[in-house]
C-alpha cells in the first residue's frame, strides 16, 4: 500500500532488564551531564535508537515515575546518556556521582532502521537528541554508508556530542544566536544536504522533528525521527505517550512512544495532530468524536 | 501463599491491577506471569477506543494522576490476540470490562464466558451512565448493584465476578453491600480518586482531560480505610485490595485490613518487577510475624 516513504520500525531483537547500576562517571558537558552506568546487560543489548529508564530519587523517593533518556553510547559493558536537567528528577540524576547506584530498565524502544548498506545519511539532532544520533553513526558507517550530520542548538551550551559526531561524519554546527556555528535551525543546514542524502535520520524536539521529517519527505527521502514524549514507565503499560501515528494499514493510531517507538517513520507521525484526537483515529468514534 | 479469588484458587494473592499493566504481555521480561495471581487486564469495552488526547498524565507527591480515557482493543482485539497470548503461557486473567450502559457489561462478560485463561471478571463501574446522564455508576448504590446483577447472570458461573469500587462516595459500604446483594463474587478496592493538576506556567490544566485519576502511595491510606470499613461490616465478602501497594509490607496492610488478595498498580510504573517482589515480601513478612498461611492474616487487624 501507501505512498509512504517508510515502514514502521521492527522492535528490537533482545528484551529489556531492570539492574541496580553503579555510575562509573558522572562528567558536565556544556548544559548537560553525561552519565556513564556499568550496565553490561544493558549495553550489550542495546541498539542505536533505544533508550532506558531510570528510577529517581533513590529508594525511598516520592516519585514514582520513570525518567526516560536515550542511549548515546555503549562501549565495554557501560551505557552512557546525557542528562538534560530541567524538572526535580532529571536534576537529581544530574547530580548523582561516580559510585552512586541506580535503578534502570533497558534497553526500551524500537531501534532506528537501518538502510541498504552504502546508502549515504543524513542525521540531525537538536539539543542533547544529537547523543542518540552518535551510536547510529557507528553503524552506518560500518556498513559503508557515508554519514553527514546536523547539530543543532539554541547556544553553545546546548549542543551535544559534536566531537563524537565529528568522529564519525562530516558535521555542520547551527546555533540560534550564532555562539557556535552558523547562526540559525538546523533546517537551515539540512536544506543543502538533503540532495546527497539517501535516507534522514533525527532526534531533538517535536518542532524540529516535524520540519525534518517534512523537509525530508517534500524531497522524497525516507526519514526516522526519534521522539521524546513524556512517559511515566517506558515499558509500554501506562499508555501516557502516546501519539496520532499512521501504522502498516494506513490507519492511524494513538501509539506508545516508548514501545512502537520512539523511532517512527517521520512520514507516519502526524505532528499537526499531536495533543488532540483527530476523529480518523482508531477508536476515537467511541469516545464520541465523529467523522464530519 | 495461595489464596481465593472468589471460588477459584490461585497460586499467589499478588496480582496486577487493571490500567496498570496494559494486558501483562511488557511485564514478562521482568516477571513470571504464571506465578502471579492472576493479570488484571485493562479495562475493555465492546468496541476499541483510542483514548484522550494528551497530555494524559502529571505526576504527584508520592502519585501520579492519569487520565488515558480506557484506550484499548475492545473485545474483539482481547479475544483474538491478548488472552490467547496470555492463556498460551498459562498465565490467567482476571478480565476487567467496562461498559456506558448495563447492556454493555452484559454483552462483554458473555462474550468471556468458556475463554481459556480467563479466571474471572473484575467489573469497572467507575464509567459514566448514558442512562442517567452521564452518573458514574459506581457513585450509585442502584446502578451499581444493575449492572452486577446483569453480569453475574450473563457471566460463565466458574468465573467469579468481582466489582471494582470508587472511594469518591459517601458511603462505600452501602455500596459494597448493594453489589454483594446483587451477587458479587468479591470486592475489588479501590479505583483511584478523582484530581486535578494546574501547570502554574500556563495557567491551565495539565491533563488534556482536566480532571484525573489518582493513585499511587498517596492513596494508600484512603484505600486501607475503605478495606477496613467494608470487612468490618461484611467479613465474609471476599476483597482484593489495592491502592497504592509498594512493597510486601504495604501489602501486609491490606491483608490485615480484610483483604485476601491485592493488586500492585502504579508502583509497576516505577518497579516493573513490583508483581514478584511484593509477593516474596509478603510472603516473608507473613512468615517472619507467625502467620502459618495467608488466611490466618485476613482480618487480623479487627480481631
Amino acid at each position: 500500500m501507501s505512498g509512504f516513504l517508510t515502514e514502521p520500525a521492527p522492535v528490537a531483537e533482545r528484551p529489556p532488564v531492570q539492574v541496580d547500576a553503579e555510575v562509573a562517571a558522572a562528567r558536565p558537558v556544556g548544559a548537560y551531564v553525561e552519565l556513564t552506568l556499568a550496565a553490561p546487560e544493558i549495553a550489550r543489548a542495546a541498539e542505536p535508537g533505544q533508550f532506558v529508564a531510570f528510577a529517581v530519587g533513590g529508594p525511598t523517593s516520592a516519585m514514582l515515575l520513570r525518567r526516560s533518556i536515550a542511549i548515546a553510547g555503549t562501549a565495554g559493558g557501560r551505557v552512557t546518556v546525557v542528562v538534560a536537567p530541567h524538572g526535580v528528577g532529571s536534576t537529581w540524576l544530574a547530580g548523582l556521582r561516580a559510585g552512586d547506584r541506580v535503578d534502570v530498565v533497558g534497553p526500551l524502544g524500537r531501534p532506528f532502521p537501518l538502510p541498504p548498506p552504502g546508502t549515504p545519511a543524513l542525521l540531525v539532532g537538536g539539543g542533547y537528541g544529537a547523543a542518540a544520533l552518535v551510536g547510529l553513526a557507528a553503524r552506518l558507517r560500518a556498513q559503508g554508508s557515508p554519514v553527514a550530520a546536523v547539530a543543532g542548538a539554541a547556544d553553545t551550551d546546548r549542543l551535544c556530542s559534536v566531537a563524537e559526531l565529528g568522529e564519525l561524519a562530516e558535521v555542520t554546527v547551527t546555533t540560534d544566536d550564532g555562539s557556535a556555528g552558523r547562526r540559525g535551525w538546523v533546517t537551515d543546514a539540512t536544506a543543502g544536504l538533503l540532495g546527497a542524502a539517501g535516507i534522514v535520520y533525527a532526534c531533538g524536539p517535536m518542532a524540529m522533528l516535524r520540519a525534518v521529517a517534512d523537509q525530508a519527505t517534500a524531497a522524497g527521502l525516507p526519514s526516522y525521527v526519534a521522539v521524546e514524549e513524556a512517559m511515566a514507565c517506558g515499558i509500554g503499560v501506562c499508555m501516557t505517550c502516546v501519539l496520532p501515528v499512521v501504522g502498516a494499514d494506513g490507519r492511524t493510531r494513538f501509539s506508545r512512544s516508548c514501545t512502537e517507538g520512539p523511532v517512527f517513520g517521520g512520514d507516519r507521525v502526524r505532528f499537526a495532530d499531536v495533543g488532540a484526537l483527530p476523529a480518523d483515529v482508531v477508536g476515537a468514534d467511541a469516545m464520541g468524536v465523529v467523522l464530519s | 501463599m495461595s489464596t481465593c479469588l472468589g471460588t477459584v484458587e490461585i497460586p499467589s494473592p499478588v496480582l496486577t491491577a487493571s490500567g496498570c499493566s496494559a494486558f501483562g504481555r511488557e511485564l514478562a521480561p521482568f516477571n513470571d506471569l504464571t506465578a502471579l495471581g492472576a493479570v488484571v487486564t485493562k479495562s475493555v469495552q465492546l468496541r476499541p477506543r483510542s483514548g484522550r488526547p494528551t497530555p494524559r498524565m502529571a505526576e504527584t507527591p508520592s502519585g501520579m494522576l492519569n487520565s488515558i480515557g480506557l484506550q484499548g482493543p475492545g473485545i474483539d482485539g482481547l479475544l483474538a490476540d491478548e488472552l490467547p497470548w496470555l492463556a498460551a503461557r498459562g498465565a490467567r486473567a482476571l478480565v476487567s470490562i467496562a461498559g456506558a450502559r448495563v447492556a454493555d457489561f452484559a454483552e462483554l462478560a458473555t462474550r468471556l464466558r468458556d475463554v481459556p485463561g480467563v479466571l474471572g471478571i473484575e467489573v469497572n463501574i467507575s464509567c459514566p451512565n448514558v442512562e442517567s446522564r452521564g452518573e458514574v455508576f459506581a457513585c450509585d448504590p442502584v446502578a451499581a448493584r444493575d449492572v452486577v446483577a446483569a453480569v453475574r447472570e450473563a457471566a460463565d458461573p466458574a468465573q467469579p465476578v468481582y466489582a471494582k469500587l470508587s472511594p469518591d462516595v459517601t458511603d462505600i459500604v452501602a455500596v459494597a453491600r448493594s453489589v454483594t446483594d446483587a451477587g458479587a463474587d468479591g470486592l475489588s478496592m479501590i479505583n483511584t480518586l478523582l484530581g486535578l493538576v494546574i501547570d502554574s506556567d500556563t495557567m491551565r490544566p495539565v491533563l488534556g482531560g482536566v480532571t484525573g485519576g489518582l493513585s499511587g502511595p498517596a492513596i494508600r491510606p484512603v484505600a486501607l480505610r475503605c478495606v477496613w470499613q467494608v470487612h468490618q461490616t461484611l467479613p465474609d465478602v471476599p476483597i482484593l485490595g489495592m491502592g497504592g501497594i509498594a512493597s510486601g509490607l504495604d501489602a501486609l496492610q491490606f491483608v490485615l485490613a480484610g483483604a485476601s488478595a491485592v493488586s500492585v498498580g502504579t508502583v509497576v510504573f516505577h518497579d516493573p518487577s513490583a508483581p514478584a517482589r511484593v509477593h516474596a515480601e509478603l510472603a516473608q513478612a507473613l512468615a517472619a510475624r507467625g502467620f502459618a498461611g495467608l488466611s490466618d492474616a485476613v482480618g487480623y487487624a479487627h480481631r
